[in-house]
């Protein structure tokens, strides 16, 4: 199937994948790191393993950016 | 009403000769409050432009001392500011760019404690921390307190920027709900910026805030404004209010300012 990841497409094996599986498959080196949309909705955190993205589902990574000042 | 000198006029012109912006935008410039939390990375560009600006009123926030490391990125503070205050370091370069504007500096980290009282009274608020402990505070601070403000984070050489207008957009919490765990995120201290980068985001911010008191163009409100400098890549996401938001959703757990136990960049050079 074919998702969005972060604005770019990319082809998945199966029908569907969990939010959890799709971080690994992205390399996102710990979920903590990031707030995940699906199709526009926050995904939270507890419901990394049970939320299913299907064909034409459109991801966001969103990574915490804290720098500034210091 | 404001009625400007010839000077004025003639120090503004740039401005004014903007069919968006027009007296009426500078009008109400030198009629806004503005406060810049942080005079570091962020807060130095913005100060100084801010500053030209001609802003009525400009506060700045931040209780460091200027470190030699700092002068690379942090274009307020000269080499000979080097263990001056930073928000002293900085009024002198806005007073020095546009005498117009009155300074007011905070030498002072906002807490939970004074945030609300620092706050209260300005038009718009600018984030320039480097911590998720304050810039947690400041968004549900300002979301308390009604008053919009620019979100602006740095990491390596990417950036984020977001406005925030309490009550009809997305904010800081709607998108990241909490503080992340503590030491997964890296910092500026420990990873390094590239100097540019954060003028690019404090830069971006200072814009935002003008087009808010203006009302020229659009906020980058509801929308996540990403960019990586080694591509060159600017990417917006949309986001939105979440009604399960904790602090701005429908049933607000979050009532009260708490500071969170653990800034970002803790550890001190």
């Amino acid at each position: 199937m074919k998702i969005k990841v972060n604005g770019e497409e990319q082809a998945v094996e199966g029908s569907s994948i969990s939010i959890a599986q799709l971080l690994k498959l992205n390399e996102v080196e710990n979920p903590g790191m990031v707030t995940v949309q699906l199709d526009g909705e926050f995904v939270d955190k507890d419901n990394y393993e049970a939320t299913q993205v299907k064909e034409n589902n459109e991801v966001e990574f969103l990574y915490y950016m804290g720098g500034g000042s210091v | 009403m404001t009625t400007f000198t010839d000077e004025q006029l003639d120090r503004y012109a740039r401005h004014i000769l903007l069919t968006e912006m027009d007296l009426d935008g500078q009008e109400k410039l030198a009629n806004s409050k503005v406060l810049i939390i942080g005079a570091g990375g962020l807060g130095s560009p913005a100060a100084l432009y801010l500053a030209g600006a001609g802003i009525g009123t400009i506060g700045i926030v931040d209780n460091d001392t200027v470190d030699l490391s700092n002068i690379h990125r942090q274009i307020a503070h000269f080499t000979k500011d080097v263990n001056v205050s930073k928000v002293e370091s900085a009024a002198e370069k806005m007073q020095a760019i546009n005498p117009d504007v009155e300074i007011i500096t905070y030498k002072d980290f906002v807490t939970s404690e004074n945030i609300v009282e620092i706050i209260r009274g300005y038009d718009f608020v600018l984030d320039g921390t480097d911590n998720f402990s304050a810039k947690f505070l400041i968004n549900d601070a300002c979301v308390m307190e009604n008053i919009p403000y620019s979100h602006g984070g740095i990491l390596r050489f990417t950036g984020q920027a977001m406005t925030v207008i309490p009550g009809k957009s997305a904010c800081f919490r709607c998108v990241f709900r909490e503080p992340p765990p503590p030491n997964l995120i890296p910092t500026c201290l420990e990873t390094g910026v590239l100097g540019p980068v954060v003028g690019i985001l404090g830069t971006i911010q200072a814009t935002e805030t003008l087009k808010h008191l203006t009302g020229v163009g659009e906020v980058l409100a509801n929308q996540l404004l990403s960019f990586e400098a080694k591509g060159m890549d600017f990417r917006k996401v949309r986001v939105k209010k979440d009604k399960n938001c904790p602090l701005c959703g429908e049933h607000p757990v979050i009532k009260t300012l708490v500071d969170s136990e653990q800034p970002l960049c803790e550890l001190k050079a």
